[in-house]
């Protein structure tokens, strides 16, 4: 346990400091954010209806862009191969690295929600309802992206190709996310239901994530 | 005669060989019987004759899930059991079930456009195929990019086993996405409500495009080896080359020269 909670706290402090780039996901989100009014238009009630989508999408893609940092510079240092070998089981390791990963970049996206959401015209139950959905959605990016983080750690240019495998399975989340937000604006659909199912989705990748992850490493760093 | 059996190659082309020519002979014969039972059913009462596309369209659309299906279980034979011509089987059927999903996406399109009046609708059939042609290629992309096959086999098992995990939650998760969006315009004719003019040829056109993915995929897997042989040859040739100039103070180029040719 305190192996663990080490490596949290490394990777934490790693992530935030100069060079680490988990503030650079909420740069690049804020920036998303800011092409769509240029893309669609300044159209206010328009922005105001795909805001929750916008939102969605851009912390999607922030936090695919960070998660090539999750096993790289790991590897590129070998401290990689030392977490490989150590007593801590690799499945338990690669779960810690992810949590520390969604606490050091995932948790920053939903708190400039609010902020973004201003840019999108959104009101307060609609910022909140995508925040919402973000922060029980955005483990379910993180862990499912291990798995591509994982099988890209051993590739010369993984980066590409891990946005490509990782974006499919990224899109159950992605719509039950859009659905729930959607929901809890407009919808007279029931919010619980498509929430439920995207805590759901979280839960399901937390425990297949880390496994299949450190199937990938151990194959792949032979 | 054993799975366990056919884990030597040498065993494995030996058997194909002798089988490939009665599965590629038995293919063609249904194939036969099925176009022509396809092309003699009658029109349908509301599509007319663009009903006809189906004979085409499903079996492509069901094979293209049923691959998957095969290269979950030979990724079960790569990581589980090591079964060494388990990978060359997932490699090898990957480009085929791409094919056998692109042409589902094909074919669907075109009966599409006189059908619904488009090419495309974002329809939860659709949409859940379009992602299993997507998890297609970036499995293909992934054999590519590692340059060892072995490693690049427990990277691809990986990803094909998630891909499994993923696609019936796809399937569900777009058929709810579509009853919270709009009801899709689709006529979905089930297997029991089908008349047996169209049934017995439908049955017909699957078995022979089951065969028809059997034959494409033992070739693949023959062509799959050879070429491991072919690179395990010229690795050995490229060392000997390096080696040889090692010892030898003499000529490297005469070496080189000989290696290539």
């Amino acid at each position: 346990m305190t192996a663990l909670s080490a490596l949290i706290r490394r990777d934490i402090r790693i992530a935030l400091r100069v060079g680490g780039g988990a503030l650079i996901g909420v740069l690049f989100f804020l920036t998303v954010v800011v092409l769509m009014p240029f893309a669609v238009g300044p159209d206010l009630a328009l922005l105001s209806r795909l805001g929750p989508a916008i939102l969605w999408l851009g912390a999607l893609l922030a936090s695919l862009l960070t998660l090539d940092r999750l096993f790289m510079a790991d590897h590129e240092d070998g401290s990689l191969d030392l977490i490989t070998m150590s007593r801590t089981p690799l499945e338990l390791a690669c779960a810690a690295k992810a949590l520390a990963h969604w606490l050091a970049a995932g948790l920053p996206l939903i708190v400039a929600t609010p902020v973004l959401g201003l840019l999108l015209n959104l009101d307060m139950v609609a910022t909140s309802a995508v925040a919402l959905t973000l922060l029980a959605g955005t483990p379910a990016l993180t862990f499912t992206g291990m798995i591509g983080a994982a099988l890209a750690v051993t590739l010369h240019r993984g980066g590409l190709l891990m946005a490509v495998l990782v974006l499919p399975l990224s899109i159950p989340v992605l719509i039950f996310g859009v659905a729930a937000s959607q929901a809890a604006i407009t919808g007279p659909l029931s919010f619980g239901a498509p929430f439920s199912i995207l805590c759901a989705l979280s839960l399901v990748s937390l425990v297949i994530g880390p496994f299949a992850a450190a199937a990938s490493l151990k194959h792949g760093l032979d | 005669m054993s799975l366990i059996d056919l884990a030597n190659p040498t065993r494995f082309l030996a058997l194909s060989a002798r089988v490939l020519p009665w599965l590629a002979a038995a293919t063609v014969i249904l194939l036969t019987i099925g176009l022509y039972q396809s092309a003699t059913a009658p029109d349908d009462y509301q599509q007319g004759a663009t009903v006809k596309i189906m004979f085409i369209h499903v079996p492509n659309a069901w094979l293209s899930m049923f691959v998957w299906g095969v290269m979950s279980v030979a990724s079960l034979g790569t990581l589980v059991w090591r079964h060494p011509l388990a990978d060359v089987a997932a490699k090898a059927a990957a480009p085929i079930g791409a094919s056998f999903t692109f042409l589902a996406l094909l074919t669907g399109s075109l009966w599409g456009r006189p059908m619904w009046g488009t090419y495309w609708e974002w329809d939860a059939r659709l949409t859940s195929v379009l992602i299993l042609f997507l998890m297609y290629l970036g499995l293909m992309a992934l054999w590519r990019a590692v340059e060892d096959p072995s490693r690049a086999a427990r990277a691809a098992a990986v990803l094909t086993l998630v891909g499994a995990i993923n696609l019936p939650i796809i399937k569900f998760s777009v058929d709810w996405w579509n009853t919270l969006h709009q009801p899709a315009s689709v006529m979905r004719i089930g297997g029991s409500t089908l008349d047996k003019s169209f049934l017995i040829p439908l049955l017909v056109m699957a078995i022979a495009f089951t065969l028809l993915f059997v034959t494409l995929h033992l070739a693949a897997m023959r062509n799959e080896i050879l070429r491991r042989r072919v690179r395990a040859l010229q690795m050995m040739q490229a060392s000997r080359v390096a080696f040889s100039s090692e010892v030898s103070t003499g000529s490297r180029q005469e070496n080189a020269s000989k290696g290539a040719a």
